[in-house]
């Protein structure tokens, strides 16, 4: 087989807390451009999967590489994120005491120096490109609100939008949906489809609903006990038999 | 810039004027029985107060703006005021106790010639030098090592606490040759002048207003750049900061080592003006009285610790003379009046009771969305 470059392939990643293993000998590939969503059950690995990829813990073995190049095990946070690595967690995290822009000019690609710091100044393209993502993420009105009086759907999309601004190549977003309501839910996968392509993006996800929304026919993950139990199109997932073992009873998969 | 910003600049600007320009000029031109008249003992209080400002600051801009209580200024606080006591020592010459050119306490030790350490110091420049020079140092390294090993919340007051603490015990040794637990004092010239003369403490009182005034706009410009952005964000989720792709380190140990220095300023001019420096001043209930300051007036905002500092002290002056036996209790139950029920300090007065005014009394069209501001108690 010829060296084919994945945007990020984890191969037998493993990592226990406790003597319980998290992720058990994970291997995962990922293509450029690619929307790939994880499901999973509750305990499943995915969030720790993400804390992997992201540099917030390390794995005990494998390794986790980034367009065939960087050994991402071997990075700090923010050596992650300055490879174009950008992450949204379960939980909204935005500066809740800052406005919607300082929460996008803070995510600004650019330089994280000190120095540089001191005498930012907002350039036009700059000033531009957050009008831009502000338009996307439908917050342009919002803009100088402290973000933590928005709505927890407005929330989940300015995080996405701070991962926007960041330019990032890889989007890792964990349960965007959660907590919205049904037109927000609608709305984040459009958003999120509008963004497959430019952006290579890991959905994790529980809400079957919105994983057929965002999926159609590309490949969803199903992570169990810390290792893929199967890939492929959200149909064939649902309907293996396996899948359906880990899930008995859980009215997510119907 | 904003109204409010602009407002903000001319408060500043007045009071400036009244205790830089107005109360200098009446202690100097007013005679002594006219009611304008300003003493030189409250041109001199005053002085230590605005010192105290100057370290209010410094302990606000890491715990009100960072979100780092440090617990540890009151030791940039008194380095700096020792360098500069280095520097008035060996100003005092032959006029001390045993005539000697020796500084008092190192003839009481049985020294017969100067410590080479010490040598420098005849330079008021190298003074002036140092009392930057080795707060930052001693910052930097501290924070370097407590920030690399993420060393938050509690714990990092705790160990600026000891680092204090372990520093008072180093300058209450006589072998430290740094004057023991009595420290400096006694001092006589400043660049010539008699630092005993109403002229030399007005000129240093002035001074002090004027750095205070310095520290304040150069602290309103920091904390409105980018980097100011990136400093509350550390405040309000550091995590978050790191998945941004600052390297909160960075971030805290330049807030750290220019705290120490805006500390070591304040320290300086206080030696100068209260004409004593000794290893009390660096133990950690120091550190916590600057923190109350800061609570007291308002944290996060640049006014406040001011507001703070001289409110406190003033009321120190008064009660530590007046109900010595309460004075304790009395700083105790105003910290605690304050942190329930004006979290943002005194200066928050005029809008909390606009607010007041605005829903008990007037009962208009319903509130606006109130912002939600996190306050990170640690």
């Amino acid at each position: 087989m010829s060296q084919h470059l994945f945007q990020l392939a984890a191969e037998g990643v493993s990592k226990s807390f406790d003597g319980f293993k998290a992720i058990n000998d994970l291997n995962f590939y990922l293509e450029a451009g690619e929307l790939r969503t994880v499901i999973g059950p509750n305990g499943a690995g995915k969030t720790t999967f993400l804390d992997l990829i992201t540099g917030r813990t390390q794995p005990d073995s494998g390794k986790i590489e980034f367009e065939g190049k960087h050994d991402l095990s071997a990075l700090s946070e923010h050596e992650i994120y300055r490879l174009g690595i950008g992450r949204k967690f379960q939980t909204p995290t935005v500066y809740t005491d800052h406005t919607v822009l300082e929460n996008l000019v803070l995510s600004l690609a650019g330089s994280r120096s000190v120095w540089r710091s001191l005498f930012f100044k907002l350039n036009r393209s700059q000033r531009e490109r957050t009008e831009e993502i502000l338009t996307t993420i439908n917050l342009t009105e919002h803009r100088d609100r402290k973000a933590g009086t928005l709505a927890h759907g407005q929330k989940q999309w300015l995080e996405i939008g701070m991962l926007l601004a960041q330019e990032a190549k890889l989007l890792l977003v964990d349960e965007p949906a959660a907590g919205m309501t049904d037109e927000e839910t609608a709305r984040t996968a459009e958003l999120l489809l509008s963004l497959a392509g430019k952006h290579t993006i890991v959905v994790i996800e529980h809400d079957m609903v919105f994983v057929r929304q965002i999926s159609k026919d590309r490949k969803v993950t199903v992570l169990h006990q810390g290792s893929v139990l199967c890939e492929g199109p959200v149909d064939r997932v649902q309907a293996d038999p396996k899948v359906i073992e880990v899930y008995l009873g859980r009215k997510h998969v119907r | 810039m904003s109204a409010q910003s602009r407002r903000e600049i001319w408060i500043a600007a007045t009071v400036a004027l009244v205790l830089l320009g107005v109360m200098p000029a009446l202690n100097a031109w007013v005679p002594e029985s006219s009611f304008f008249f300003i003493s030189n003992f409250t041109i001199n209080v005053w002085g230590k107060y605005l010192a105290y400002g100057i370290l209010a600051i410094s302990v606000d801009l890491l715990w009100g703006y960072t979100g780092l209580l440090s617990l540890g200024q009151a030791l940039f606080f008194s380095l700096g005021g020792y360098m500069l006591g280095m520097h008035l020592m060996l100003m005092i010459g032959k006029l001390g106790q045993y005539k000697s050119d020796l500084p008092d306490f190192l003839v009481f030790l049985g020294h017969t010639y100067l410590p080479a350490f010490w040598r420098p110091f005849y330079s008021l420049t190298f003074a002036a030098v140092m009392v930057f020079l080795l707060p930052m140092t001693i910052s930097a390294v501290f924070g370097l090592l407590a920030f690399r090993s993420r060393i938050k919340g509690v714990y990092f007051s705790i160990l600026t606490q000891a680092l204090t603490y372990g520093a008072s015990l180093m300058f209450f040794r006589n072998d430290m040759l740094m004057g023991g637990n009595n420290g400096f004092t006694d001092f006589k010239f400043m660049l010539g002048s008699d630092l005993r003369s109403a002229a030399t403490q007005r000129v240093l009182y002035i001074f002090t207003g004027i750095v205070l005034l310095g520290v304040y706009f150069g602290c309103r410009w920091l904390t409105r750049t980018k980097f100011g952005l990136v400093q509350r964000a550390i405040r309000d989720s550091e995590t978050r900061v790191l998945f941004s792709g600052y390297s909160a380190v960075q971030y805290k140990l330049f807030v750290f080592v220019i705290s120490a220095a805006i500390a070591a300023v304040g320290g300086a001019l206080y030696v100068a003006q209260v004409g004593i420096i000794n290893p009390s001043e660096m133990t950690p209930d120091k550190s916590l009285e600057a923190v109350v300051w800061v609570a007291v007036g308002g944290r996060g905002t640049l006014v406040g610790p001011i507001v703070g500092a001289v409110l406190v002290n003033a009321l120190k002056s008064w009660a530590t003379h007046a109900i010595p036996d309460l004075w304790l209790i009395l700083l105790g139950s105003l910290f605690l009046v304050v942190v329930l029920f004006l979290p943002k300090g005194i200066i928050s007065i005029p809008s909390v009771l606009l607010d007041f005014y605005k829903r008990r009394i007037k009962r208009p069209e319903p509130a606006e969305p109130t912002p939600v501001t996190t306050s990170s108690a640690l």
